[in-house]
């Protein structure tokens, strides 16, 4: 430390080239997070596609208005809803920073999560039991495809949930796990969107045409 | 079918001892070559008792420049296995003719050049693209490392995963025979049954998710953390194509993952997206493919156009001429490039109108190119230009590149693409761009931040070798293929009948080894300027007089980039603080906080090779195994809250005073 | 083939460049120059002045190049030119007019971009040179970096050129449109009347290729004929995976895709014998994947057709089985009849038997499925993979299913021998080697047919 920063500061001000202080830029996550999910809604917009190009390629086999019950449907969209309203709740609960409210929340959205999951492989389990698998037809390809892979999300978020609730009973609400309820909050709405995309293009149009 | 080999399926799958090649002379021959090698190297790492120092200073580091280093080692040795392919193929096409059917039978050769074209793409050009980026964009911004450290970490291994399964196709079983995009209905399970799809699928799905990842991550890097008063619009060049390169990563790797994974749903579940059989289209995978396909395109010539300005201001001691028009060239190229993926198969018949439309946003694309190519040229006008090596490069690139980029535009013609469409005009047009334009720039860029990673110059006797090589060498291997295009010659050819069109293959095959002697050069080139590193020395950490932040900071720099984080106020932001007489700091410091090392990246690669190789071989119990395990090791990480530290302030002005030592030595 | 000595494509379309500027679009080009050449401060070397002259000449010509009536002139006129050249490559000097057509057009766009390559490429030379770091009598002006009207300049030149060889896409395009009937015989001779299509229709078999000419009954494999100045309509569709149907000499190429038909219209206007081939990877015999295409005056043509009628045995669906395995370098074959509608049923990927057409199936989606029949139907779809259920090795087949070890010189089942080990493939030899006629599984001591993975 022998330089003498007098004769610097004579010469050009050095603070206009540099921070004395540490400099801390935004945390990224979350916009991190976003860019990601709108890389996954390319891979569900593919799915999207291909059920677009597929979707009437029945191969002399099953149609949708054959397979489908839209009020098994309908109840199972009410569930990812309901869920998608009780994260909601968690993440006010987080907000008043109540822990354990949190938790209680997050514990309720899990199941409504896994009634989804639940209904969706008991419909999955019943149209193969029909011979509608996936092999059946580009159509129906398409369908546990699209479908499938939202049910792989959904999977993947009750697991991401599990994980957080019990980070968040160990650590409570510090910024980090503030953080990820965020991202998991983005994911799960995320998630919901896709669904009435699905519900609307696959189902309701499935059964009307 | 099910018989006593049950025990041994249920075991190893499809694996068995047949599957190694070890009656094919030339395989084992280069098997146990790659083997001494490998175990030479295991031994002297050993020896010099390193595996410490490896695994805690590179395997597990989430230091954006050694990430960098590491994802460009990882390309030039994907490079020396992709060039063994083309050499390979160029001397079948030599012999080949008439009666003579060459050394490789069909089936191998198929192979080869399908191995070539996916591992050019995207285990050579890709990670050395995203190397560069990792290595530069955080210093150019003057950010202490990228958003997310770990992520960064697991992107490479993911990327060396994929890598090493490419590998493993060539001595345990056989890679895909299909072509490099693997166009169905040849790519479905039907008509490839086998190993070799399945190694092509899992190979670019584990290297797509850390190609993705990496997307995502340089884009909240530069998007979130540029040093305070760098506006979009005083970022520097090669930053901007970084950014627009990395939204196309995020733009379009989702379709090409999406795509593969129906691919392999068709292949391993039988279903029926790309199948003739019920209601499958082979097409939607062509049109999918492709939007994936053109976008990858522009993902590795963007940084290479961001290399080449950052090239032509430093060593025309100039300012890039037309900033904005620059940035506002990258940005239209951008998004332009996804509205052109059909131009690829204009011969599959889709219609005049879409035929015309996809051809003339294709010739667009021509109109900012253009404008680019226009400003280097302007920037170069009254400079004083140095003829370094990287300036060579790029007036390499200036006079290669439009000679590709007209072939381009005449193959976005659709009736003029109909005669040339899967030609070798098509092969040497894009080769005309990818070396012209990519590998050159890349070359350039390895020359030109080189002394910044290790603080001494690359020697430049064997540089201006092998950039002779390369340049002498490209025009003697492709230019042939465009004459042989215009004789009708189609691609992917073992054997020709016409004695005539020998001696352009003979040509084109001389190019070749010209091409590899200047690779050699280039290896030795690291090879004899690490052993002149002392004459070599650099201790400014700014040998070229650079512009851009980079350069503010010692070569190689400290693992915090800089001391104090700069303030910009300009476009060259490095040149406006020398101009304006920038005194370093010398005091002052402040502890800083960084990332933490972790092996959570590697152990999860190394998870997700084993289960590619298990997926690859129906090894279903290993698959699941090794799920299990990636799934168990991600949720573990998470758990781990202690990710930072703090360099203490001591610490940093003792490095810092070394510098000042240093940099008071050389004045 | 015609594709002698190829060298002087290059020299050609360079000669073509220096010749187009006319004197007219020289004068036109003043305007915009003078504008230029008071520029700014920083413009008046005559360095900068050569520049703009090599750009602002496309502008000079503007929209007008996309006047389709001074296009077709070119196209008209540029012809001669590579006449003066004589015939050299087969792209650039073909012999139908379809191709000579599209090879206009290449050598239009290629003038037309090098109105821009040529004083970029020289520019670059010229700046390189004149402003190396050694020459301190240049001028050197480091933040010199803006110039509204270059920039102008920059991206309107390119955007020039753009528009005039868009709207020469547009046109030539749709005029040139594979599916589109031709509307002339060839530069000088207009369509007669009375002009009735030859209609082939093109198969793309796993390494060779069938034609069927309903009109006269007969189909053949491997060579192809047609009358000299007679349209000929292709139907092109392929048995298994994706080819492209190339005569590089007719006409530009279209895909052949297995369950789908696209077409070709073009014509011949020479006599003589041209190669046609596949230009799209499919698999193993791709290499050998050629046929004859012989283009005949009319006297000849109807020897042709008798011939192929007194030397070929008849075509059906058994012997289009035994054909359509997999088989590489076949000879020329006749066939004297033809199975009525054997052509659409490989279209209809039906030609096998118990199989349900394609058409059949998209006529009951239609109508919305057919829930009550559908395992039915199912078993009746199954088009791929037939020959793999026999054993026979696919065109894409690798280790393990491929029956082969990995990566050795054992050729699969209907390949020619390899001659670097003649002695494996000995092995395999048997009578009809090589035409893929064999039924698998039997007497070979070749490689096993791969076991299968049923899903």
């Amino acid at each position: 430390m022998s330089a003498n920063p007098a004769a610097a500061a004579a010469q050009a001000d050095p603070t206009t080239f540099y921070l004395q202080d540490e400099h801390h830029p935004e945390n990224g996550t979350l916009l991190g997070f976003w860019i990601y999910l709108m890389s996954d809604c390319l891979i569900f917009a593919v799915l999207f596609a291909c059920y677009g190009v597929l979707g009437r390629s029945y191969a002399a086999g099953p149609t949708g208005a054959d397979l489908f019950d839209l009020s098994l449907v309908a109840v199972n969209t009410a569930m990812l809803l309901f869920s998608s309203i009780t994260y909601g709740f968690a993440m006010l609960a987080m907000a008043k920073d109540r822990k354990a409210q949190t938790l209680v929340w997050l514990g309720v959205t899990g199941l409504f999560g896994l009634a989804f999951l639940g209904i969706e492989l008991y419909e999955f389990a019943h149209l193969i039991h029909e011979g509608a698998t996936p092999q059946r037809s580009a159509f129906l390809s398409s369908f546990f495809a699209l479908v499938g892979t939202h049910g792989l999300h959904v999977t993947f978020g009750v697991i991401w949930l599990v994980t957080l609730m019990v980070q968040v009973a160990q650590r409570g609400l510090v910024i980090e796990n503030r953080r990820r309820l965020m991202c998991l909050s983005m994911f799960w709405h995320f998630l919901d969107v896709i669904w009435i995309g699905v519900f609307t293009f696959v189902y309701l149009m499935g059964v009307l045409r | 079918m099910f018989s006593n080999l049950d025990l041994q399926q249920l075991i190893f799958g499809r694996l068995s001892l047949e599957a190694f090649p070890y009656h094919e002379p030339i395989l084992v021959a280069t098997f146990i070559a790659v083997a001494l090698g490998g175990i030479a190297i295991v031994g002297a790492l050993t020896y010099y008792r390193l595996w410490g120092y490896l695994w805690k200073e590179w395997f597990t580091t989430v230091d954006h420049k050694k990430i960098g280093i590491m994802y460009i080692i990882l390309a030039i040795v994907m490079l020396l296995r992709g060039f063994a392919d083309a050499i390979m193929m160029r001397a079948q096409q030599a012999i080949a003719f008439g009666e003579v059917n060459g050394y490789l039978p069909p089936h191998h050769y198929d192979q080869v050049f399908t191995a070539h074209g996916v591992i050019m793409i995207f285990f050579m050009a890709m990670p050395f693209v995203t190397g560069l980026m990792n290595y530069v964009v955080p210093l150019q911004i003057g950010a202490r490392d990228v958003a997310f450290p770990f992520l960064n970490n697991f992107s490479f291994w993911m990327t060396a995963s994929g890598a090493t399964l490419v590998m493993v196709s060539l001595f345990v079983g056989e890679f895909a025979r299909t072509g490099w995009l693997a166009y169905p209905p040849l790519s479905g399970s039907s008509y490839s049954p086998g190993v070799g799809v399945d190694y092509y699928i899992w190979a670019l799905q584990i290297a797509g998710v850390g190609t993705l990842l990496s997307g995502v991550n340089l884009i909240a890097t530069i998007v979130k953390m540029r040093a305070p008063g760098m506006t979009l619009m005083k970022m520097p060049v090669f930053t901007w194509t970084a950014l627009c390169t990395n939204v196309l990563i995020v733009a379009a790797f989702p379709v090409l993952t999406a795509v593969l994974a129906l691919l392999s749903l068709d292949r391993y579940v039988g279903t029926n997206f790309f199948t003739n059989d019920f209601g499958g289209s082979p097409m939607m995978y062509v049109n999918l493919i492709w939007i994936w396909g053109h976008p990858e395109v522009y993902i590795l010539i963007l940084p290479a156009f961001g290399i080449f300005s950052e090239v032509v201001s430093t060593y025309c001691g100039k300012r890039l001429f037309g900033y904005a028009s620059m940035v506002y060239a990258t940005v239209v190229i951008t998004i332009l490039s996804y509205l052109v993926w059909l131009h690829h198969f204009f011969t599959m018949g889709s219609g005049a109108s879409v035929n015309s439309f996809f051809g003339i946003t294709t010739m667009i694309i021509s109109i900012p190119t253009g404008a680019k190519i226009f400003n280097w040229l302007f920037t170069m006008y009254r400079g004083r230009i140095r003829f370094e090596l990287p300036m060579m490069w790029t007036l390499a690139f200036m006079l290669t590149f439009v000679i590709g980029g007209m072939t381009g535009v005449l193959l976005a013609v659709p009736p003029a693409d109909f005669v040339l469409h899967n030609s070798l005009f098509l092969i040497a047009h894009f080769h005309n761009v990818i070396i012209g334009g990519v590998v050159f720039g890349l070359m350039a860029g390895v020359t030109y931040w080189f002394p910044k990673a290790f603080g001494f110059k690359l020697d430049p006797f064997w540089g201006k070798m092998s950039f002779w090589f390369w340049v002498v060498g490209f025009y003697f291997a492709f230019m042939p293929l465009y004459v042989l295009g215009l004789m009708g010659v189609t691609r992917r050819l073992n054997r020709f009948d016409d004695p005539s069109l020998q001696i352009w293959f003979v040509i084109a095959a001389f190019g070749a080894v010209l091409i590899a002697i200047g690779i050699l050069s280039f290896l030795i080139q690291l090879f004899v300027s690490f052993k002149r590193r002392e004459q070599l020395r650099d201790t400014t950490g700014d040998p070229w007089g650079g512009r851009t932040l980079e350069w503010a900071t010692s070569s190689p720099p400290p693992e915090y980039n800089f001391a104090f984080t700069p303030r910009v106020h300009d476009l060259d932001a490095w040149w406006d603080m020398k101009k304006r007489g920038y005194v370093r700091p010398v005091g002052g410091y402040k502890a800083i906080h960084m990332p933490k090392n972790t092996g959570a990246g590697i152990v999860l690669a190394g998870l997700s090779t084993v289960l590619g190789f298990a997926l690859i071989w129906y090894i279903w119990w290993l698959a699941a195994l090794s799920f299990a395990a990636i799934l168990v090791v991600s949720i573990a990480h998470t758990f781990n809250y202690a990710r930072d530290f703090y360099i203490p302030a001591e610490r940093v002005a003792e490095i810092e005073n070394e510098r000042t030592r240093l940099l008071t030595a050389g004045a | 083939m015609t594709m002698e000595r190829p060298s002087t494509a290059f020299v050609l379309t360079a000669k073509a460049a220096a010749a187009t500027p006319s004197p007219k679009r020289a004068n036109a080009a003043s305007g915009p120059e003078r504008r230029l050449r008071r520029l700014s401060r920083w413009d008046k070397p005559s360095t900068i002045l050569a520049s703009v002259r090599g750009l602002t000449q496309p502008k000079a010509s503007p929209p007008t190049v996309g006047l389709p009536v001074s296009i077709l002139r070119k196209i008209v006129l540029l012809p001669l030119l590579f006449l003066l050249a004589g015939c050299e490559m087969v792209v650039m000097s073909p012999s139908g007019d379809i191709a000579a057509q599209q090879r206009d057009l290449i050598v239009i766009s290629t003038i037309l971009m090098l109105i821009i390559i040529v004083p970029v490429m020289a520019l670059t030379v010229l700046f390189a040179w004149r402003y190396r770091a050694s020459n301190k009598s240049a001028t050197y002006d480091p933040d010199w970096h803006h110039s509204t009207r270059l920039e102008v300049v920059i991206w309107s030149a390119p955007l020039a050129i753009i528009i005039a060889l868009g709207a020469i896409t547009w046109i030539s395009t749709h005029l040139l449109d594979p599916f589109r009937p031709l509307d002339r015989i060839s530069q000088s001779k207009p369509m007669p009347p009375d002009a009735r299509p030859l209609d082939v229709q093109v198969v793309a078999l796993d390494w060779k290729w069938l034609f069927f000419y309903p009109e006269y009954g007969i189909a053949t494999v491997n060579e192809l004929a047609a009358p000299v100045d007679r349209p000929i309509t292709f139907h092109i569709t392929a048995s298994s995976v994706m080819n492209s149907f190339f005569i590089p000499a007719l006409a530009g190429q279209i895909y052949a895709m297995p369950g789908m038909e696209t077409k070709l219209h073009a014509v011949i206007n020479k006599p003589g014998d041209f190669n046609g081939f596949s230009a799209n990877y499919s698999g193993a015999g791709f290499s050998r994947m050629n046929f004859k295409f012989l283009g005949l005056d009319h006297k000849a043509f109807d020897e042709w057709i008798a011939k192929a009628k007194a030397e070929g045995s008849p075509l059906d669906q058994d012997v289009y089985r035994a054909l359509e395995r997999p088989s590489e370098g076949e000879p020329v074959r006749y066939y004297a009849s033809v199975e009525t509608g054997l052509y659409n049923k490989i279209l209809n990927m039906c030609a096998l038997p118990g199989q349900m057409c394609m058409s059949e199936m998209m006529h009951i989606d239609a109508k919305g499925g057919d829930h009550k029949n559908s395992e039915a139907n199912r078993e009746r779809l199954r088009y791929d993979g037939h020959r793999l259920r026999q054993g026979v090795e696919e065109p894409g087949a690798t280790f393990p299913v491929s029956g082969r070890p990995p990566n050795t010189n054992v050729q699969p089942q209907g390949m020619k021998p390899d001659s670097l080990t003649p002695d494996v493939n000995k092995q395999q030899t048997q009578p009809d080697e090589g035409q893929g006629h064999r039924m698998p599984g039997g007497d070979q001591q070749g490689p096993a047919p791969g076991q299968m993975h049923d899903h």
